[in-house]
């Protein structure tokens, strides 16, 4: 039982680490302020980020401490299956990588929205985007903070609402004063942190096994049954329909992702562009091989009963077994690892939803196109004060509310809306803006309607009898009724003008000609 | 410049570049979607085959898993060999034109 002793008290080394952490990125802040003047370093740090250091900062952005402690959680209680989810986040990547992001970044500036609306219709294309990506960041943000809030309350006996607004605090100091420069250094600092400290833990759990993994397989198959070592425990993973959904919405959600895709303008071309996915795609996943690992060891070494004693999700699963095998300080430092991964996310996020409403919605819409560079990054900066009073707002909101489905609808929302008509506009030539808004517009709604009617919320939180429809995850529905939509539209409503931009835009898609 | 940019979008040399880069493109978007939808699909309908013994307590389905990871990898890494020797040289190629 040592390790529930400690847990809910304040350790030295987690809040040194932790203001440590803070001041150093609040430096950084300070640091990147004074080259954060312009648009272009605003949104894209200037577009002088290497390859290398984006791949970091994408791997970051994408490493949640729900999938740090939420996949090496479900390891830890279902075995195998936790490998499945690590998988479709990580074939994702590869996607990207071949379909998004080069054109990506030779024809967009600041949003994926200026890709989809570079041959169409400004305004309309605008508007639908800029629902399509808010949506996805409002349902990740929300899952961020309450995680943040609860995470730290069990960790550090710190009150729910003082951890939500001590992380809405920091991390609009870091987007408002430091810009897209900024965050990307809290990623990469963050990403070190937290490769290395998950590699720690793999390392000082396999002493535990002669560094053998194939130990701990043994052991945990002698321990539970050899169950654990193969697919089918996951309750979320019964219907073959469910995984499928699941699937989709997973590999085509991370190539709609606006805080992913918007990382791509801050290097400084195509080559640099693809260069990063590669770097991000072999962190990423040397850090799910990492967390089946460490599921393992806790299932193992801490134990299901003991898992499921402190959190009922397993989520506290790494935090135990950093505890067991490195002490009550080792297990501080992986906490504080855990608040800066928090942190740093919704950073991103937030500097994202930021560039959306100003970028998208204000120069757009209401200044007609028209932009001057002072006014736009103030009101970037001021749509960052407002984003993040909102997430502390919204943290207080679902307090104590499972919140767990909102990364799934945030992802199902990301494949719908927004990966159609970003995939249609640089691949077909025939897509029009009528076509587009629809496509954005079914993804969204339907999406969100369907996952309400879903056992998800319907029978989980609304406590009915029968969901409505079968599925947990509305993806398998929403996204190809997207596409029919962009498809079927398009062919009713011919744009000539478009068709003929599409043909002009080549040159600056594949040869980078006049790309900002 | 504008005439300039025609010429070079009606030249077959450009039109085989674009139609080489979706080529490859779609062709590793079909490879792994194939080895992920396998995946998924075998753990839908076919759990057993993932779970059968290669060693004493290793199931078939983690080296197929681990592997599927580093396939991934792998694969975005030939697509930035393939784009950083190929296909920059001859962007390089018809870029020049642009400048005379």
């Amino acid at each position: 039982m040592i390790f529930l002793v400690n847990f809910g008290q304040i350790d030295p080394l987690a809040i040194c680490t932790f203001l440590l952490f803070v001041s150093a990125t609040l430096f950084i802040t300070y640091w990147a302020a004074k080259k954060t003047k312009t648009t272009s370093e605003f949104y894209a740090a200037g577009r002088n980020i290497s390859g290398f250091q984006n791949g970091l900062a994408l791997a970051g952005d994408y490493m949640s401490a729900a999938s740090f402690l939420g996949i090496a959680g479900m390891v830890s209680l279902y075995g195998y299956d936790g490998l499945i989810y690590s998988i479709g986040f990580l074939v994702g990547w590869p996607l990207i990588m071949f379909l998004i992001a080069e054109p990506l970044r030779n024809l967009g500036k600041y949003t994926f929205a200026d890709v989809v609306a570079f041959r169409l219709q400004q305004r309309p294309i605008r508007i639908a985007a800029a629902v399509g990506s808010l949506m996805t960041i409002l349902f990740y943000l929300i899952a961020q903070m309450v995680g943040a809030g609860s995470l730290f309350q069990k960790l550090f006996g710190l009150p729910y609402e003082l951890s939500i607004v001590i992380v809405g605090i920091i991390m609009t100091c870091y987007v408002v004063f430091g810009g897209m420069l900024a965050t990307t250094w809290v990623q990469i600092i963050k990403a070190v942190l937290l490769l290395g400290g998950a590699t720690v833990i793999v390392i000082m759990t396999l002493s535990h096994f002669s560094y053998n993994p194939l130990e701990l397989f043994n052991q945990a198959a002698e321990k539970y049954s050899d169950k654990v070592l193969a697919p089918g425990l996951a309750p979320a993973l019964k219907n073959p329909l469910d995984t499928l959904s699941l699937g989709i919405a997973l590999i085509l959600g991370t190539a709609g992702l606006p805080h992913i895709l918007m990382r791509f303008y801050t290097v400084p071309d195509a080559r640099q562009a693809r260069k990063s996915v590669f770097v991000a795609t072999g962190f990423i996943g040397y850090f799910y091989i990492l967390t089946f690992i460490i599921g393992f060891g806790a299932m193992v070494l801490v134990g299901q009963s003991e898992i499921i004693a402190t959190d009922k999700g397993g989520n506290m699963a790494a935090l135990q077994l950093a505890e067991m095998t490195g002490g009550t300080g080792f297990m501080g430092f992986i906490a504080a690892v855990a608040f800066a991964t928090i942190l740093a996310v919704v950073a991103g996020l937030t500097l994202s939803g930021a560039s959306s409403l100003s970028h998208d919605l204000y120069v757009s819409v209401i200044k007609k196109g028209v932009s001057d560079e002072a006014g736009e990054v103030k009101v970037a900066k001021r749509a960052t004060i407002a984003l993040g009073i909102l997430s502390v707002v919204l943290g207080f909101i679902f307090k104590g509310q499972n919140v767990a489905f909102m990364v799934g609808l945030a992802f199902a929302i990301a494949a719908s809306a927004n990966f159609p008509p970003l995939i249609l506009s640089i691949l077909w030539k025939n897509f029009t803006t009528k076509g587009a808004t629809a496509s954005i517009i079914t993804g969204t709604t339907l999406s969100i309607l369907l996952i309400i009617i879903s056992p998800t919320i319907w029978v989980d939180i609304l406590k009915n009898e029968n969901a409505i429809f079968g599925l947990k995850n509305p993806t398998l529905i929403s996204l190809p009724s997207s596409f029919a939509a962009g498809i079927i539209v398009s062919l009713f409503t011919k744009e000539q003008e478009a068709r003929d931009k599409f043909e002009k835009e080549k040159i600056r898609t594949y040869l980078g000609v006049g790309s900002e | 410049m504008n005439e300039d940019h025609n010429k070079i979008i009606i030249s077959p040399a450009f039109k085989k570049l674009v139609k080489t880069r979706w080529t490859i493109s779609i062709l590793l978007t079909l490879v792994i979607l194939l080895v992920y939808f396998g995946f998924i699909g075998t753990i839908a309908f076919n759990k057993e085959l993932l779970a059968t013994k290669i060693q004493k307590n290793v199931t078939l389905g983690i080296p197929i898993g681990i592997g599927i990871i580093i396939f991934s990898w792998i694969l975005t890494g030939l697509y930035v060999w393939w784009a950083n020797n190929k296909y920059d040289h001859k962007v390089k190629d018809i870029k020049s034109q642009l400048s005379k």
